[in-house]
């Protein structure tokens, strides 16, 4: 998997899906008008600093709120490599998961990082690495079952092969999960 | 060792005996959910999956109540992406202006989500569901895809957090006072991955439309579902509404609980949400006297038929403060009709509200009602975060439709008790 590079872009805590991506942005579903808007009532001038590749760290359950996947899409339609957090909100984990944005749960990383830092991010080792200061932080590990569906590149293109695969009779989903279960 | 309602549910839906906390399982839906805005990205993604047709067509709800009626062309062509889409697939349960209502009202009221259910929805406030006993919990419009195309979806078990509410409730006190008490209690993060389980003699008491409150608001603490256990009151409602059969299921006696929590609500004033969080829940007092601009009754929280009652209530006979705009919002047509029935809707139009067709509305920001810089409002909605109601500067302050209609009468919030006697 890729190294990712770029530019620390600091928030706090809580950080939810209204400020990630505002409701009033909502009456369309296109990446790229939602990306125009990224971040903005958490910080309105984000999009014209941010360059791509650059990494969002935040502190305690980012993505807060509402479901709407518009959320990570804004943050991967502008362009952000990937999201460094405390800690995650349950439905907004599930959809970066799904739509293939890399998120990274690491509480010492998101303490420690500070905003213009450059990082250096190894996704299949989960390595968040910090240039100037040279420190190395490892992310919380996903389950296999979770690994599987980003290998793939995200839910959609799981399904699309399960579906394949029982038509012509190849083992379930539901047989991959309890034999991933054990870890 | 016995298990709770989330984990039995969870279990029956898998096929499996028994299920444990953080086990990742493949559960069957009985419902899933989508609406204007998460829908189109959904329906999108479901063409991706190469599959022609949904797995059932009577276990899909699309409904378009966020930007409805369409306030501008985009929002209209979202709508027709959904209408189009439900035609073509012949969902049964798609529901046009005229019919529909906002979604966790709707759903309920149809009869479409029931006690033992699994349900999904492409909302984070699925968790309303859980006031019948049903695992109802918000995904994204990507696992509403994945649904739509196999009728199954991953999860992982929460563990259950369990909430009990003791003593009598004083007057003005309800459902949305619970809730938000109990939110600022846990904090916004309080509950993550975990599912709430609301309990005690103060909830065995409550009507279901108050349970539909707090069940609504188990995400602002950041919690997968938020249920109550089904009893006679739940089974009451249900009855005559079920479109399918369902089967019950409580918790055991001897059920692992992660963390318990006990309160006497005997003395709990009224609450209000401080913004810019749901946490920030205080005794009204800490914020009476504080001028508002817009008071708005309604959404999935409190557009309820006894919501609009107790407005009602107070409001019969009065005025709204000149300085302010009151938007009252049946969540649903029948709530509508019922209201109207009641002679609820002449009240508050005598009281100077305006009243609306079913939408979601401001709740969101969406239209309807959207606040300018620096303006105040009091909502019975469910979030307060910046920019939620309109301006980034705005402010919004969450409460029940009681301290909302004292508020928009006394042009500040007040607690209903300042109203002096109700007519
Ligand atoms: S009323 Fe508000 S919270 Fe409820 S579904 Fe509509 S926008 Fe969401």
């Amino acid at each position: 998997m890729r190294v990712l590079k770029g530019r620390v872009w600091s928030f706090g805590d809580d950080i939810d899906t209204d400020a990630i991506i505002p409701a009033r942005y909502l009456n369309t579903s296109d990446p790229k008008e939602l990306a125009a808007h990224c971040m903005e009532d958490a910080d309105c001038t984000f999009v014209e600093k941010a360059a791509p590749g650059d990494i969002i760290v935040a502190g305690k359950n980012f993505g807060c709120g509402s479901s709407r996947e518009h959320a990570p899409i804004a943050i991967k339609e502008a362009g952000i490599s990937c999201v460094i957090a405390e800690s995650f909100a349950r439905i907004f984990y599930r959809n970066a998961i799904n739509i293939g944005l890399p998120i990274l749960e690491s509480p010492e990383a998101a303490a420690f990082l500070k905003e213009g830092q450059q990082v250096e991010v190894d996704l299949e080792k989960g390595e968040i690495h910090e240039i100037i200061s040279g420190r190395r932080f490892t992310a919380v590990a996903f389950p296999p079952f979770m690994r599987e569906i980003m290998s793939k590149g995200g839910l959609i293109n799981y399904v699309k092969e399960k579906v394949a695969n029982q038509k012509s009779g190849v083992r379930s989903q539901e047989s991959e999960v309890r034999s991933q279960e054990s870890e | 060792m016995g298990h709770t309602i989330s984990e039995k549910i969870l279990a029956k839906a898998a096929g499996k005996k028994e299920v444990f906390p953080g086990e990742l399982i493949i559960a069957k839906i009985d419902m899933a959910l989508g609406n204007d805005i998460t829908s189109p990205v959904a329906i999108n993604e479901f063409r991706k999956t190469g599959v022609e047709n949904v797995f059932d067509k009577e276990r899909i709800a699309l409904i378009p109540d966020h930007f409805t009626p369409n306030k501008d062309m985009q929002s209209a062509e979202q709508v027709r992406i959904m209408r189009d889409f439900a035609h073509e697939q012949g969902i049964v349960h798609y529901y046009e202006i005229g019919r529909m209502g906002v979604e966790h009202a709707l759903l309920p009221e149809l009869g479409l989500v029931l006690p033992g259910d699994v349900v999904i929805g492409a909302d984070s406030h699925t968790c309303t569901y859980g006031a019948l006993g049903a695992f109802g919990t918000g995904v994204g419009s990507t696992d509403l895809a994945a649904v739509m195309a196999t009728g199954e979806l991953w999860f992982k078990v929460p563990p259950t957090i369990r909430l009990i509410f003791h003593g009598n409730l004083p007057p003005w006190v309800g459902g949305k006072d619970l809730i938000l008490f109990a939110i600022g209690q846990l904090g916004v993060d309080g509950a993550r991955y975990a599912a709430l389980e609301f309990a005690g003699p103060v909830i065995s008491k409550l009507n279901m439309d108050a349970r539909f409150t707090i069940s609504n608001m188990a995400i602002e603490a950041g919690a997968k579902a938020g249920l109550i256990s089904p009893d006679n009151i739940t089974l009451d409602y249900v009855k005559g509404r079920a479109k399918r059969n369902f089967t019950p299921i409580t918790g055991d006696e001897d059920a692992y609980v992660f963390q318990e929590y006990n309160w006497d609500v005997e003395n709990l004033e009224p609450q209000v949400a401080l913004p810019f969080s749901p946490a920030n829940a205080q005794p009204v007092s800490s914020a009476a006297g504080t001028p508002v601009d817009q008071v708005v009754i309604g959404s999935c929280t409190n557009g309820r038929i006894e919501d609009l009652r107790q407005a009602a209530a107070l409001l019969k006979g009065r005025k709204v403060h000149p300085r302010v705009r009151l938007i009252v919002i049946p969540a649903t047509q029948a709530i509508y009709l019922q209201a109207l029935r009641e002679g609820l809707l002449e009240i508050f139009t005598e009281a100077e509200a305006a009243v609306s067709t079913p939408t979601c509305g401001p709740c969101l920001g969406g239209h309807m009602g959207i606040l300018a810089e620096g303006e105040v409002a009091v909502a019975t909605t469910n979030r307060n975060f910046v920019g939620r109601m309109g301006h980034p500067k705005s402010r919004v302050y969450l409460a029940g439709p009681a301290v909302a209609a004292a508020s928009a009468v006394v042009g500040a919030i007040a607690h209903p008790e300042e109203l002096g006697e109700v007519k």
